[in-house]
């Protein structure tokens, strides 16, 4: 992953793909791997061009998308049917981008099924306790 | 917390048929705002997504059930099995959406089931020929007139792309001033 050239595009609702860029560009200063892409106005058929647009124009291998069911994910999928070397991930998060971006050593899809691994791992719910003396 | 009752806490939806909730034409067919957006608040069972390339693509219906929870049913239908379909779905004790991906489609399930009495514009986005009616409807001139003529049999047509938005009246959306 050497600077400058983009390894993923982060595809999501409204300004969330915008959002992941800026945070982890304020974590690492490596928010230039993700490209970001809202849905936002797009149609099916819109959302998919855009994506392969990237995809071919890019030389990307690796789909970040939110929601599982959403229009990011059905036209990723799309993509994929004609890129079969394309790597897509649902449920983006922080945690998961981050721990992809931190295994250049690894191929797309080994990287990736990692970062799932993590960001699944990550996920917690802390109940709260009274503070103790 | 959107302020929407939820239908599982609804009297009307327990132990009793509440049919289909929303007709729906939307390009993107199953995606998020239907899955969450109108899937949660509603406690939706069952999605019927009617269109005729969908029907005949075991692919493309692997695709849209790939993402929708478990307990939520899709049924893929032309226009022709919908209307037969139907009155089964609206006999569902679960509410149901039914989806289209584009005007006509709906216009020619309307015609074969005169039951259908209103429709939901949930999105129809930009393309050539097309102008701008809300952010997330634009209509060609056929299009317009398509769903004036569905006014005139007796389907109420609105905007609505989230259960929170308003709905909006069909002449508000052609006037295309809702969204200023």
């Amino acid at each position: 992953m050497s600077e400058g050239d983009p390894v993923a595009i982060i595809a999501a609702h409204g300004d969330l793909a915008a959002g992941f860029v800026s945070a982890v560009q304020q974590i690492t200063g490596r928010g230039d791997l993700f490209l970001p892409m809202t849905n936002t106005g797009l149609g099916a058929a819109d959302i998919e061009r855009a994506i392969l647009e990237l995809v071919d124009g890019r030389r990307i291998g690796v789909i970040f998308t939110d929601l599982p069911a959403g229009s990011c994910t059905i036209a990723a999928r799309c993509v994929q049917a004609a890129r079969p070397h394309v790597v897509l991930v649902t449920g983006a998060s922080l945690p998961l981008l981050l721990d992809f971006m931190s295994h250049e050593e690894l191929a797309p899809a080994e990287a990736a099924a990692h970062a799932v691994d993590r960001a699944v791992r990550s996920i917690t719910a802390v109940s709260g306790a009274k503070r103790g003396h | 917390m959107p302020s929407i009752e939820r239908c599982a806490r609804s009297p009307r939806c327990r132990g009793r048929s509440v049919a289909i909730e929303l007709f729906r034409i939307d390009d993107r067919l199953i995606h998020g705002q239907v899955v969450v957006g109108w899937g949660q608040p509603l406690n939706l069972g069952f999605i019927a997504l009617v269109d005729d390339e969908v029907a005949g693509s075991e692919w493309e219906q692997e695709l849209y059930r790939m993402g929708v929870p478990p307990e939520m049913d899709v049924y893929f239908a032309t226009p022709d099995d919908a209307s037969r379909q139907l009155e089964a779905w609206q006999a569902d004790q679960r509410p149901g959406v039914l989806l289209t991906g584009d005007i006509d489609t709906m216009r020619r399930l309307i015609e074969l089931s005169p039951s259908i009495t209103a429709v939901n514009l949930g999105g129809i986005h930009h393309r050539a020929g097309r102008t701008l009616k809300l952010r997330y409807v634009y209509l060609s001139p056929q299009e317009e007139e398509a769903l004036r003529a569905l006014e005139r049999k007796g389907v109420a047509v609105s905007a609505q792309d989230v259960p929170s938005a308003r709905a909006v009246p069909l002449e508000d959306v052609l006037r295309g001033e809702a969204d200023r």
